[in-house]
């Protein structure tokens, strides 16, 4: 397990960066980014275009991975861990089980203990967190919502998590028991988070993301890294963007530097008021 | 003595803890003035590329290229090792090396993610004791100059080094929580 969130202890401060194409992924290197996330669409194309979302094909994540020198990661449905087997075989870095993509399984996610590979899951609240880590996750992130340019989500699932792990800290032996029936998780994670006040594994921030400033905003509620997904090539300029983020995500304390980052971006990538939304990605996952 | 971490992207939150707990006062570093403050650093793991465009972005590369110079106490680990090294390859042809150990490093040199581990490391200078070295995307060490004394090898091959008040690992001694290099950095280093 050190050397599974070892790596994601190596991206942290960084921004994640989803790409469709090797063209987007040296963009994304170009600007700084510490990994990219290959994917056949964009979350917001997801959203849009609807059917059944799936694993990337082979050729589009060799063709990504061949474009740059940083980590890839790709995502595979939540319970089918035969994509995750054909992504493994393939060599990338992280595989993401992702509620983005269409759900292969509605009652068990996949037993990420029998990888190699490491593993990054979503979670709404601490309980989903810590499902994810019993199961083998090295890595959680906060879900947001995927695809709407609005960071309302993902700031109430930050929020749950890390209020929830404060709220232990202070609680005795006692009460130990019942946050771990409530939070339906091992009563062990429980009393290691009451024991060093983090999550086990780092705790990432995805969904909404699409200026320096959400960047800033989430990384000052406790995320320990960024994903952006559709935030960037969703915008009028993709690679001033991605790189401002990244800037903003270094320096995410400094507001002088956030001013100056924030600057001559162009349009944002349009945002969705969660009241419009048909399908709840952050639902998905159990 | 006040030791610095690089922190602009990467590792650094566990090579602070490392340091408190050796009982050395240690800061996180991304300005200019907090660099100018310190009296030893320590260039943590990350993406090297990253880190590098952060330097650039955060106006570091000339305080830190003339600290290195001035023979300040360094320790780089992994993404951190890349940095100081003299020669890079299977990098960005953009990314920084300050050229402090005579070195020529390959860029995440094992493989994929798929490829990193663990595997007990004699260092003599620690003791009889093996430390835990802990490989991720790690690179290899090609080449040591002349000047460079070998600290440790896996496989026949250089994983800690040391010229002068420069040192360099391409493991992660900050994740197996054995202190002791942190203190024999921070001992001899300093």
């Amino acid at each position: 397990m050190r050397v599974k969130s070892g790596l994601a202890e190596m991206l942290k401060r960084g921004v994640i960066m989803d790409v469709v194409t090797a063209e987007h992924a040296r963009i994304a290197e170009d600007a700084g980014a510490v990994a990219v996330m290959a994917l056949e669409r964009v979350p917001a194309d997801i959203r849009r275009d609807g059917g059944v979302a799936r694993m990337s094909p082979p050729e589009i994540v060799e063709s990504i991975t061949g474009a740059v020198t940083i980590p890839v990661m790709a995502k595979a449905r939540i319970g089918h861990f035969a994509e995750a087997q054909i992504l493994e075989a393939l060599g990338v870095d992280y595989i993401d089980e992702s509620e983005v993509l269409t759900p292969a399984d509605e009652a068990h996610h996949i037993d990420k203990w029998q990888f190699t590979v490491p593993f990054v899951c979503g979670a709404t609240n601490l309980g989903e967190a810590l499902r994810r880590i019993s199961e083998g996750a090295a890595m959680i992130r906060s879900k947001g919502e995927a695809g709407t340019g609005n960071i309302v989500e993902a700031v109430r699932h930050l929020r749950a998590i890390t209020g929830d792990i404060r709220r232990i800290t202070v609680a005795d032996s006692a009460e130990l028991f019942d946050w771990a029936k409530r939070l339906q998780a091992p009563v062990a994670l429980v009393r290691e988070i009451a024991e060093v006040g983090s999550l086990p594994v780092p705790l990432f921030c995805a969904g909404g993301v699409a200026t320096p400033a959400d960047a800033s905003l989430v990384m000052q509620l406790g995320a320990e890294a960024v994903f952006v997904g559709s935030g960037i090539f969703k915008s009028d300029n993709p690679s001033a963007r991605a790189k401002a983020v990244v800037e903003a995500t270094t320096n995410f304390d400094d507001p002088a530097i956030l001013l100056k980052v924030s600057r001559g971006l162009g349009e944002a990538m349009p945002g969705i008021e969660l009241e419009g939304l048909e399908t709840r990605l952050a639902a998905r996952g159990w | 003595m006040k030791v610095g971490v690089l922190a602009l992207q990467g590792a650094a939150g566990l090579h602070l803890s490392a340091l408190r707990s050796v009982g050395a006062a240690a800061i996180a570093v991304r300005r200019p003035d907090e660099l100018a403050d310190v009296d030893g650093l320590i260039l943590p793991g990350g993406e090297s590329t990253t880190i590098s465009m952060m330097l650039d972005a955060n106006g570091l590369v000339e305080p830190l290229a003339e600290r290195l110079a001035g023979g300040l106490a360094v320790l780089g680990t992994c993404a951190g090792l890349l940095l100081l090294a003299a020669q890079v390859t299977d990098g960005r042809d953009d990314q920084r090396c300050f050229g402090t150990l005579d070195i020529s490093a390959r860029r995440n040199a094992y493989g994929p993610q798929t490829e990193s581990f663990e595997a007990p490391l004699p260092v003599a200078a620690l003791g009889p004791e093996p430390m835990t070295g802990i490989f991720i995307r790690s690179p290899i060490v090609e080449r040591t100059g002349p000047g460079v004394e070998v600290l440790a090898r896996l496989d026949g091959r250089p994983v800690l080094c040391r010229q002068g008040a420069a040192w360099g690992c391409t493991f992660h001694p900050e994740l197996s929580g054995d202190l002791r290099l942190h203190r024999l950095f921070c001992e001899e280093g300093l």
